[in-house]
């Protein structure tokens, strides 16, 4: 397990960079196929797979897509241009990238996490992806293969670069940054956005220093496939720095592999070793210039994003932040806003939420049913443990609170049938009786539990424990 | 009148109307190849059998009524860095030894569907660097006019093709008067057209914000015959401008009177060979006593052409050329590690002068030196574009050498900088973006063609051909 806690004096510095494919139909620059798990090479074309003498037209829809994920990161669209950045990789069909450098098409923006902390976005710019390798042989990792294999079915994908700024001091940060940014990737739907496939990368740029001082020297984390993975290894690699500066010795700004197996960082590469891409205005493509009407356009397309979903849900609904937080992520926050709207009590719906709708179909269930449901527990006609149950069965086929309670024979108890439930639970254990007359207030938890024993569960645990503290003050009197 | 001293145009025409057969016009050049190839080395493969299908089909076509195009039965000789399916592209470099493009290159298509017969695939400089044919891996090409003269370059192959009647057509492309350079020097007419007007589709790029497309042929009406037919937007190519391929040929006769024709005082004084430079003066008066109104024009910027083109088109083709790694297609030269396989496969691939380029763009572009040298070369780029506007803002074409010299003796400039130097005229046009073109005027005091340059605006390819077409009139 990693320890998140750093030692007295030390504090991390966090800035992520994160890879997202666009969920376009066709690829960056040619009209191959953008689908993930393909038999190999089977998507490509002389464009795809830079083909001498091929050239790339860009694809419309990826820049729209991209410029969607600008601005819902709040992010400023300018005039861009696409540029090459150069480097060999087996990979890479024409030995460079096509990206932005200078002249990228979002530029500062910022993104909230759930607590409402913002995170600067610096840029997020659009480039194609690579192909992929498969290391064949030897020992499975990069230098120790006995030959690669290459599919470029993923070679021209557009992606998207977001490259945040370095406003993060923790791995938990880290982790809700991610998971934030997945939450708006997915409610613009330009991405599926799965960390597992490969479609949403994230890199990680750590450095420590003593708070107040200036930024240390970073190092740049790579494959981090989970959010669990990017809070590890950030926890790592801080962990890592302060005990290299503790022993007097120095960090080198390096490139590190993190792996998952054994916890730890590796070098990749230093930056004395690292590329000088010769970046320079890509002279197969035009400039981008996209007008105010095309950028107002996608503005207004605008669905609601997470972090206004958890305002509404607290504002209009008095709902505390991080239930509201929840509720945006597993998508309820519409359902629970047309509960209440209905009447039904806002706490109870949330406390729901919570705890008993983590199943995926709860998206589908009747607002006007659930808040029904909630009146019914709020009214007194169901217990607490009976108004789960009763929802659990809607969830799974959507049926009405009233007849499902009444099939189940959930019925209330009427307060006769609670006093003889109270007479039994003193007869069973007059000792117990004794003691929480004498004051003993833990003893009730013996005579809620009889009473649920005796019902099944079905008592309303509330009632039984007012009539029982009654009976007490009688006795006392 | 042979075949193959006919014109394109009469061919067509002949072929369209059924009085000559598109196979007879290809045995006639097939015939002229056989005979005089061994010694020229204009191609670097003849592709008789598919030449002699595809004649036949247009026959097919004459025979059941139909128009097989405008260039019906016309033989044509593809420089060879343009991609046919199937059939060899090599950039006469080793490293695409092998490798056959699964696609026609856009002007390809275009010819198929104007009914031309393409004949082969013509040798160049090394992926179009060089200004001789002596950068080929498969050995030079010989100018049809003196054997042991070059032909000029890269496009040598395709104009020595036409000069020496191989075919009446040729494609070939130009970064920096590839086309030009050695149409001047075997004789024919060479057309620049204007950046964006041919799609670059399936050319093999070397600079490809310099690269274009264009025709040779033996007159400035088959040219434009040819560049019609070739020309015209394609949503393929992101730069190729979209309109429409213009009519060339109605207004091409109409004479010079009124225009406006400025002779470059830059590129006309020093450096210039004096037989050269009387050719261009010949042509000055010619047009003048047809009716133009010829005056002296500046360009000032055209000076520094030469040292930035030969910083971008390099550091262009230090990315272009990244490809050619052995892991795809072409040759590998096997070792133990993919770095050290991209490393033999680049160095036994690639010949010398495309190795000095690479290596001149690598450091061009390189952290630190950018400024210096790519980004102080685009902005002389700049300078000329903007000096060009302002001399065609009297003028309506600009006069110059094509070359500074005529054809030269093989080995004679083994200096690289001296045989850049051929390149002075021909280059400012390539970073403006304006179209060129080279007519042949005459010979110079050794008896060989001279080549005088026809400069326009963007897109001004119709008035640069009228005052061609008059120029040639004259001789």
């Amino acid at each position: 397990m990693s320890d998140a806690t750093l030692p007295d004096g030390w504090e991390m510095v966090v800035g992520l960079e994160v890879h997202c494919e666009l969920s376009t139909a066709t690829k960056l620059f040619c009209g191959c196929a953008n689908r993930f798990g393909g038999e190999p090479n089977t998507q490509v074309c002389p464009v795809c797979l830079g083909l001498p003498g091929s050239l790339p037209v860009l694809n419309d829809a990826a820049v729209t897509f991209a410029m969607r994920l600008g601005r819902a990161l709040h992010c400023e669209v300018r005039p861009s241009v696409f540029a090459r950045k150069n480097y060999f990789y087996p990979d890479m069909p024409k030995d460079y990238q096509v990206s932005q450098f200078d002249q990228p098409t979002n530029v500062e923006g910022w993104l909230e996490l759930p607590d409402g902390m913002r995170c600067g976005i610096e840029r997020a710019h659009i480039e194609e992806d690579t192909g992929k390798s498969t290391h064949v042989g030897g020992g499975g990792r990069i230098h120790e293969a006995g030959y690669s294999l290459v599919d470029y079915n993923r070679a021209g994908v557009p992606l998207v670069e977001i490259v945040g700024k370095p406003d993060l001091s923790t791995s938990e940060q880290a982790r809700q940054y991610v998971a934030e940014l997945r939450a708006i990737i997915l409610a613009i739907d330009v991405s599926d956005a799965k960390m597992e496939e490969g479609s949403m990368r994230v890199d990680a740029n750590v450095s420590v220093r003593h708070p107040g001082e200036e930024l240390g020297t970073r190092c740049e984390i790579k494959n981090l496939n989970s959010l669990r993975s990017l809070g590890r290894a950030i926890d790592y690699e801080a962990r890592r720095q302060i005990d290299l500066i503790d022993a007097g010795d120095r960090v080198i700004q390096q490139t590190r592999h993190w792996d998952e197996a054994d916890g730890r960082t590796h070098t990749l590469r230093s930056k004395e070793e690292a590329d000088d891409y010769r970046y320079f205005a890509e002279p197969d493509l035009v400039p981008l210039d996209p007008s105010a009407e095309v950028v107002a356009a996608i503005d207004a397309a605008m669905p609601p994003l997470p972090a206004d979903r958890r305002a509404a849900l607290v504002q209009t609904a008095g709902v505390a932040g991080p239930i509201a937080a929840i509720a945006v992520e597993r998508d309820l926050d519409g359902l629970a806003l047309a509960a209440i709207g209905a009447g039904a009590s806002a706490d109870r719906v949330m406390t729901h939420i919570e705890h008993n709708l983590s199943d995926d179909a709860a998206r589908d269930l009747d607002p006007e049913r659930f808040a029904a449901l909630v009146t019914m527990e709020t009214g007194g006609e169901l217990t607490a443990t009976q108004a789960k149950q009763v929802l659990a069965e809607m969830v799974e086929t959507g049926g009405d609170p009233s007849e499902i309670a009444a099939a189940r024979g959930f019925e209330a108890m009427d307060t006769g049938a609670i006093e003889s439930l109270v007479d039994e639970a003193i007869a069973a254990d007059p000792a117990a009786w004794e003691k929480f007359v004498g004051g003993d207030d833990k003893v009730a938890g013996a005579f809620v539990g009889y009473a649920m024993k005796a019902t099944k569960g079905q008592a309303d645990g509330k009632a039984f424990t007012a009539l029982l503290r009654e009976r007490r003050a009688a006795t006392g009197s | 009148m042979t075949a193959t001293t006919t014109t394109a145009s009469a061919i067509a025409a002949a072929v369209r109307s059924g009085s000559r057969s598109a196979r007879e016009v290809l045995e006639e050049h097939l015939a002229a190849i056989e005979a005089r190839e061994p010694e020229l080395h204009a191609f670097n493969l003849v592709t008789g059998d598919a030449a002699r299908a595809s004649a036949d089909r247009v026959d097919a076509a004459v025979a059941a009524g139909e128009d097989p195009g405008p260039l019906a039965g016309v033989p044509v000789a593809l420089k060879d860095n343009l991609c046919t399916r199937g059939v060899a592209t090599t950039c006469s470099s080793r490293i695409l030894e092998g490798w056959l493009p699964p696609y026609d290159a856009t002007v390809v298509q275009r010819l198929a569907g104007a009914g031309a017969v393409i004949v082969g695939k013509t040798n160049l400089d090394e992926f179009a660097m060089g200004s001789s044919t002596e950068n080929s891996a498969f050995g030079p090409s010989r100018n049809p006019h003196d054997t042991s003269r070059v032909p000029g370059g890269s496009s040598g192959g395709s104009a020595v093709a036409v000069a020496a009647g191989f075919a009446p057509l040729a494609l070939g492309s130009d970064t920096g008067g590839s086309i030009r350079q050695p149409a001047a020097l075997c004789g024919v007419v060479g057309v620049k057209p204007t950046y964006g007007a041919v799609s670059r589709y399936g050319l093999i790029a070397f600079a490809s914000s310099l690269d274009q497309i264009g025709p040779f042929a033996n007159t400035v009406e088959d040219a434009a015959l040819l560049l019609e037919v070739i020309a015209g937007h394609d949503p393929m190519d992101s730069t190729s401008i979209p309109r429409p391929a213009p009519d060339l040929r109605a207004g091409l006769h109409r004479g010079v009177e009124g225009l406006r024709v400025g002779v470059v005082r830059e590129l006309t004084g020093d450096g210039i060979a004096p037989d050269v430079a009387a050719r261009v003066t010949a042509a000055a008066d010619a047009l003048s006593a047809a009716g133009a109104k010829v005056t002296e024009a500046s360009v000032p910027a055209a000076i520094y052409g030469l040292s930035a083109y030969y910083l971008i088109a390099p550091a262009e083709a230090s990315s272009n050329l990244a490809r050619y790694d052995g892991v795809r297609y072409g040759m590998r030269v096997d070792a133990p590690n993919t770095p050290d396989m991209n490393l033999a496969t680049r160095t036994a691939g690639f010949g010398d002068e495309v190795k000095r380029r690479i290596m001149l763009g690598t450091y061009a572009l390189s952290a630190g030196y950018y400024d210096a040298y790519y980004g102080k070369a685009q902005k002389v780029r700049t300078l000329i574009i903007r000096d060009f506007a302002a001399a065609y803002a009297d003028v309506d074409v600009l006069l110059s050498p094509t070359s500074p010299t005529t054809a030269f003796a093989f080995g004679a400039k083994s200096d690289p900088l001296t045989m850049y130097l051929n390149d002075v005229c021909t280059i400012p046009s390539n970073l403006s973006g304006d179209p060129a073109v080279s007519v042949p005027y005459g010979v110079g005091d050794d008896g060989l063609p001279v080549g005088v340059q026809i400069m326009a605006p963007a897109l001004g390819e119709d008035t640069m051909l009228r005052v061609a077409a008059a120029l040639e009139a004259t001789r």
